[in-house]
């Protein structure tokens, strides 16, 4: 159980962590400025493929808006607050972890609290402006199912996109140096979430749809409020199990977490 | 001569030990190249066929090519140099009766060469088992592309030198390296072919080293720029080359005076 008192310490650790970050001020700038850049060339690569061909697997330019917005601007809040999952495994081959393990705190709540990016505010921004103009651009019939498909979507697709910095973390136990392996899935996993997922094969579906379901964060939510099908395995009322699937990704990230933790036997020293 | 072809085999030596990794990269590789077949082969589809010029057999030589290539040219920006200079170990390297520039790029290649073997060819066997995609024609194609390759990761280790060596003067240079990673990447022609870039785009491109390092290489071993076309490409790396390595000698000797370490 966390009492009150084990929530300050967290808020502590958090706002020092964002008021250090602010005070290289030059430094801070220029981090911002490439997290922008960073977004933007993403977002003009949708724009190159979608403007040299009209229609992708069933969306056009302003559909696949949509897509990227949603995917991106949950994915940029997810990466924003757990992103910093990535560095585990400097930790697991310096032994600084144990350290970790000595605290009276759970494991994962400190590693989470143990950073803040800042910077990745402003990719959230690029994927924000995408996000609302496509809801401007697009024919949204503006029901209250709609609105309600849209207002699950984000919380979701954060969870989400949170809960696959995790279980790639709890992985990290067992690859250390392999950590790029679950990078094919975690970032790889990014891109898919931008993607229409109608142009996947089954194998593809069935990874990027369903294991870990990135589908689920922008393609789903959008073939849904557009009033499109969606392929045979993705059909578009599933976007109204993004709860399910941001459920069972939990589980997932949680189990290997656990396994993970359990793994580990120190680096001594 | 024999110090820099050490050098070289140092570099190979040191990459072959992070075999784990290199077993990552090799998912990564496989994973991104199925979404991109996903997606890109859509797009030629849509275009009914033909997508400026790239049908479904040169589209996916492309994809494979260039996340085969990802192992070996460097367009994340880091560099030894950059940490070097910040920790002051640089001064050891002026200390050697080495050059400093030359001595970098050659480890810089000997890692690119040997990262082809475990990224690179078992990236190449996917792509070709899985998906299946264009080759070279003939003897020559084969030659003018392993060419293009060579010139290709030179060219790429020359580039990223200059990134490193900037910190000569600004000590901290990650924000630079980050502002090459983010373009690199997508002036190189890695997340799309440049050739579907709006034509301001591609001139843009084209004044730049990146296409030499990733999109030139990838055109000629794909067998999908040939003749005449296929030397003007190889001619673009042989300036960029030369300018490249130019730059990069000219700001090592300025950085040797211009560094100044602290401590003692």
């Amino acid at each position: 159980m966390t009492s009150v008192g084990d929530l300050a310490a967290y808020r502590a650790v958090l706002a020092s962590r964002m008021r250090s970050q602010r005070t290289y001020r030059f430094n801070f700038r220029l981090d911002l400025g490439s997290s922008l850049l960073v977004g933007i060339v993403e977002l003009a690569e949708v724009a190159v493929l979608y403007t040299s061909v009209h229609r992708i697997g069933g969306l056009d330019l302003s559909a696949v808006l949509l897509v990227f917005g949603l995917a991106d601007l949950t994915y940029s809040i997810a990466d924003l607050a757990v992103g910093h999952c990535d560095t585990l495994p400097t930790y697991l081959r310096a032994g600084t972890i144990d350290v970790f393990y000595l605290r009276p705190q759970p494991l994962l709540l400190q590693l989470i609290t143990s950073d803040i990016s800042l910077r990745r505010l402003a990719r959230a921004g690029v994927g924000l402006a995408a996000l609302v103009v496509g809801l401007v651009v697009n024919d949204i019939d503006w029901t209250p199912g709609h609105v309600a498909v849209l207002l699950l979507a984000v919380p979701c697709g954060i969870a989400i996109s949170a809960a696959m910095y995790v279980w790639a973390a709890g992985a990290q136990f067992f690859l250390v140096d392999g950590a790029e392996a679950t990078n094919a899935f975690v970032y790889g996993g990014r891109y898919a979430a931008t993607q229409p997922a109608s142009v996947w094969a089954r194998p593809l579906q069935a990874l990027f749809g369903f294991l870990f379901p990135m589908a689920f964060t922008g393609y789903l939510p959008t073939v849904a409020v557009l009033g499109l099908s969606g392929p045979a395995w993705l059909p578009a009322w599933l976007a109204w199990c993004t709860p399910l699937a941001a459920g069972w990704v939990w589980l997932l990230a949680l189990g290997s977490w656990r396994l993970g933790v359990r793994h580990y036997q120190g680096a001594g020293g | 001569m024999r110090t820099y072809w050490r050098l070289l085999l140092a570099g190979i030596r040191r990459q072959s030990t992070y075999r784990l990794a290199a077993l990552g990269g090799l998912v990564a590789n496989t994973t991104f190249g199925l979404l991109k077949v996903a997606v890109l082969f859509a797009a030629v589809r849509a275009a009914g066929g033909q997508l400026r010029g790239y049908d479904v057999g040169a589209m996916s030589a492309y994809i494979w090519l260039s996340q085969g290539l990802l192992g070996s040219v460097n367009l994340n920006g880091r560099t030894d140099l950059a940490d070097r200079i910040k920790d002051g170990s640089v001064v050891v390297d002026f200390l050697r009766p080495l050059d400093v520039h030359a001595a970098a790029i050659t480890t810089e290649l000997g890692r690119s060469l040997f990262n082809l073997v475990p990224r690179g060819l078992p990236t190449l066997a996917i792509g070709v088992l899985l998906v299946g995609m264009d080759v070279p024609h003939g003897v020559t194609g084969y030659a003018l592309g392993a060419a293009a390759l060579l010139l290709g990761l030179v060219i790429s280790g020359a580039t990223v030198f200059l990134v490193g060596a900037c910190g000569f003067w600004l000590v901290e240079t990650r924000g630079l390296q980050v502002f090459y990673l983010v373009l690199s990447g997508f002036l190189a022609g890695l997340f799309v072919p440049i050739s579907l870039f709006p034509d301001w785009l591609r001139t843009t491109a084209a004044l730049t080293p990146f296409p030499s390092m990733l999109m030139y290489p990838v055109d000629l071993l794909s067998g999908r720029v040939v003749g005449a076309a296929a030397l003007g490409l190889v001619g673009q790396q042989l300036v960029w080359l030369v300018l490249t390595l130019a730059a990069g000698q000219a700001m090592t000797r300025a950085g040797r005076h211009k560094l100044e370490v602290q401590g003692g």
